[in-house]
């Protein structure tokens, strides 16, 4: 993708390309019993892509440097990894904004399994997602469309934004040491329901959230909502929902 | 609760490495229209979803501006208006049969979805919320309607994240990131049907059969032939290009939409929808230049219409820039609440990517390949053909990888929202009431032994030439010479680009050598739909001597109606890898079906 951004008609052409390093946390499953930390030099601009970074190792160094990606904007959660240390979709980490002079670090997000390099295992993360019921629940069958204010609708916004890209679920250190935790994310699904004012199972998700890993095993250290790429104010909606399920009621 | 049966995702039997399945309907791609499939077969009938991606991955998620329904809830509107409208934006090759189904299912299909939990933007009244987009009209281009229903800018992932949800309510059986590379076909009393596909799964490297009573497509497009684009890297055309291999046509192919405000060098989509709010494309002299051009609705003409001002414009030397290259879109008289209201991700586009501030900057612009309006033929029951009138019992396709055709030779913005809704849904509905009293067609002995060769091929190549390297190539020669306008001599530099490359393409290097994940393998894979969906792209571009709707031959400026108004069906006839496509691809024409509207010039 390098290629498309040098003919860029914007005012990058006056920049110059520069050589980044990146330290890639590799893991071939048929080889490695440990990850081990791999170098590679890449020529840049400033407005690439930590994803163009990894493009153009595995299209002209070494093919078998696996990562999943796919709409390269940042909308389809394809591409969440840690990016020195903080856990970022790799289309939407600009090189500018990285310390270029030091060698950018990059490794799967932690947490869920790692089956090859930045490549893990989604399931236990979709399973969470999967057990708080993260679908509408209302018993009207109305002939045209349920009637909801702009208010109403306001209220769940920030959490419909949610991509599942488990950036937040993966960057949180009680996750980290309870692979049974709902996690953020789920809870971000969650809240988007038991918010909406159209929904009828609030009562069933509070339950199913007020679990012994369920919400209160939030400690509340920010990593996600500082993750999060859609910028959703997640664990403002973790409080949320710890205040519902001691109300009983959204 | 709604746990995933475990038992159906369990293969019924394991023979030489090779996992066989059994499910009634077998839907490829977990896209808008495959996942609105399912949610109709799923009830009804055992059904798999084989996805290349995680579902909430594909790439309907992107769609921004808004899916069109005439539901009149702001001002006056109806269902007639929209089928004209599609006609007339498709340049009057639309089947408007299959048009006035998707204008009048339309008003069904946005209320469905909000009954599944769409949140949809609001009326002050509570009711949904529509905007006005391109080419959508009052009383037949009157004026400019609000037809268009959203979710700020969102909303192809609200009708995505929508419809995983209904999946996962009903407990639909996905198979993640498998990877479909053939489609089995039988023959039953003579006559051609569908057997179940055989798909490759990622993380193991093993292949699985399917074995399905009926076979949807869902698979999306093939942006991925151009550099620049708004499509998915994953978007490469897997599921067409199958279709192509075994035989069956594929229609109106020339047609291949660029969407005039791709962020410039970039290709990511603004909305339609900027426009829809009132947003302006200017040029160098800031002016306001779809005046000239289409003086009653200026910048909310259809997309192939303002692509082909926006490119005239920088050939005459008013393009913005150093390079005077590019265009603006101006939202800064837009008020930053109205714009974070209803424009809020492509706002965030513009300042991440380009580090231009829309509230107080013009964002730089260009056409990006789009959309194909092309693809596989079906009937209005999704049904598949195998010729102009033959269809294929039980093989179903819905969505961009299909024509029905509802866009003829340029679609409207906010009907392939649209489209998936309502096509998707039709395939499923029939293909549930198809398999009640269809049987399975026996599989062959052998049926894996396509793909086992397939794969072998490629993850064996120990040749020299770079995959990345062979497709650059074939984008940036696309790019050059078979986007906005074209000649046949431009298209003849295509064929001669393609001819190289699958040369090249038999020493191609596969470096990954592993089973688990093995990205380089499908990067090559892909390369193979890649190179095989432009040469039918270029071909039926030569073939077609006018220009229409998204295809505009410079050495043919005008719309032909009488030897032109006619579908291009191409059939692979011969060895897809020989050097001359004359040799291998057959063209024929398919009558368009007019019922209301007769062709008249289209001016806006």
């Amino acid at each position: 993708m390098s290629t498309v951004l040098e003919e860029r008609p914007a005012a990058a052409d006056a920049i110059q390309k520069f050589t980044a390093t990146l330290m890639i946390r590799r893991f071939d499953p048929d080889v490695d019993t440990e990850p081990r930390w791999q170098e590679f030099s890449v020529e840049m601009l400033p407005t690439d892509r930590v994803l163009d970074a990894l493009h153009q190792i595995k299209w002209e160094q070494d093919g078998s440097l696996t990562f999943r990606r796919s709409c390269a904007h940042g909308v389809c959660g394809s591409d969440a990894m840690r990016i020195n240390g903080r856990n970022r979709l790799a289309c939407k980490t600009l090189m500018k904004d990285l310390d270029i002079e030091k060698p950018v670090y990059v490794e799967a997000i932690k947490g869920l399994p790692l089956e090859k390099d930045l490549v893990v295992n989604m399931e236990p993360f979709f399973a969470s997602f999967r057990e708080v019921q993260p679908f509408l629940q209302a018993s009207s069958k109305p002939d045209k469309e349920r009637l909801q204010s702009v208010e109403q609708r306001a209220r769940f916004d920030d959490t419909t934004k949610c991509i599942l890209c488990a950036a937040c679920t993966s960057s949180c250190p009680v996750f980290w040491t309870d692979g049974q935790y709902f996690g953020p994310a789920a809870i971000v699904n969650a809240h988007r329901f038991i918010f909406d004012s159209r929904d009828e199972a609030s009562e069933v998700r509070l339950d199913i959230l007020n679990d012994k890993e369920g919400v209160w095993r939030c400690r509340t250290t920010f990593n996600c909502t500082e993750a999060c790429p859609r910028g959703i104010q997640v664990t403002q909606a973790i409080a949320e929902v710890k205040a519902a399920v001691l109300r009983g009621r959204p | 609760m709604s746990d995933i049966p475990d038992s159906s995702t369990v293969p019924t039997k394991t023979v030489d490495g090779v996992h066989y399945h059994q499910h009634d309907v077998v839907i490829v791609g977990a896209g808008g229209a495959g996942m609105r499939a399912a949610i109709q077969a799923g009830p009804g009938a055992s059904t798999a979803v084989i996805s290349k991606l995680y579902p909430t991955r594909s790439h309907t998620g992107a769609a921004q501006g808004g899916m069109a329904a005439a539901l009149a809830n702001v001002e006056e509107d109806n269902w007639e208006w929209h089928t004209f409208d599609t006609v007339k934006g498709g340049d009057y090759l639309v089947d408007q049969d299959a048009a006035e189904i998707l204008a009048k299912e339309a008003i069904t299909a946005v209320l469905e979805l909000e009954n599944m939990g769409l949140p949809f933007n609001r009326t002050p009244e509570g009711k949904i919320d529509q905007r006005r987009f391109g080419g959508h009209t009052a009383e037949h281009g009157k004026n400019p309607v609000r037809r268009a229903c959203y979710a700020a800018d969102r909303t192809g992932h609200m009708i995505l994240q929508t419809l995983y949800q209904n999946c996962v309510k009903l407990g639909i059986n996905f198979f993640n990131e498998f990877y479909v590379l053939d489609l089995i076909m039988g023959e039953v009393d003579g006559q051609k049907r569908p057997a179940g596909v055989v798909a490759y799964e990622l993380a193991t490297g093993e292949l699985h059969v399917f074995q399905g009573k009926a076979v949807i497509f869902a698979t999306g497009g093939f942006g991925k032939i151009y550099k620049t684009t708004s499509n998915a890297h994953t978007l490469t055309g897997d599921g067409v290009g199958i279709i192509w291999r075994k035989g069956l046509p594929l229609e109106d192919m020339e047609f291949f939409q660029f969407h005039p405000t791709g962020l410039a060098g970039l290709g990511i989509l603004l909305s339609e929808a900027a426009r829809g709010e009132g947003a302006i494309l200017r040029n160098s002299e800031g002016e306001r230049f779809m005046e000239r051009y289409a003086p009653t609705i200026k910048d909310l003409a259809p997309r192939d219409i303002v692509a082909r001002c926006m490119r005239t414009e920088i050939r005459e030397g008013r393009g913005a820039g150093p390079n005077k290259d590019y265009l603006y879109l101006d939202i800064t008289h837009l008020s930053p609440e109205v714009i974070d209201a209803k424009l809020p991700d492509i706002t965030e586009f513009a300042r991440t990517y380009l580090g231009v501030e829309p509230y107080t900057e013009p964002v730089p612009v260009l056409p990006t390949a789009h959309y194909a309006m092309g693809g596989i033929p079906t009937n209005v029951k999704a049904e598949v053909l195998q010729d102009n009138d033959t269809v294929v019992p039980g093989l179903y396709a819905a969505g961009e990888c299909a024509c029905v055709s509802v866009h003829g030779s340029n679609r409207l913005g906010t009907n392939s929202l649209l489209d998936i809704n309502v096509f998707g849904k039709r395939a499923g509905d029939n293909a549930v009431a198809y398999v009640q009293t269809a049987d399975f067609v026996p599989l062959p002995d052998d049926a894996a032994e396509f793909v086992q060769g397939l794969i072998h091929q490629v993850s064996t190549a120990t040749g020299t030439e770079r995959i990345s390297t062979l497709r650059r190539e074939l984008q940036e020669s696309m790019d050059t010479n078979a986007q906005v306008f074209r000649t046949a001599e431009t298209l003849n530099q295509v064929t001669e680009v393609i001819g190289d490359l699958r040369e090249r393409y038999k020493n191609i290097s596969v470096q990954d050598k592993g089973k688990r994940f093995n990205t380089d393998l499908l990067e090559a894979i892909e390369l193979g739909f890649l190179l095989d969906l432009a040469e039918v792209v270029i071909y039926s571009a030569l073939s077609r001597e006018e220009s229409r709707g998204g295809h505009f031959r410079e050495d043919f400026p005008k719309r032909d109606d009488e030897k032109w108004l006619v579908h291009t069906m191409a059939y692979l006839t011969g060895d897809a890898h020989s050097a001359d496509a004359g040799d291998h691809i057959k063209l024929s024409t398919k009558p368009v079906v007019i019922t209301n509207y007769q062709p008249m010039e289209r001016k806006y």
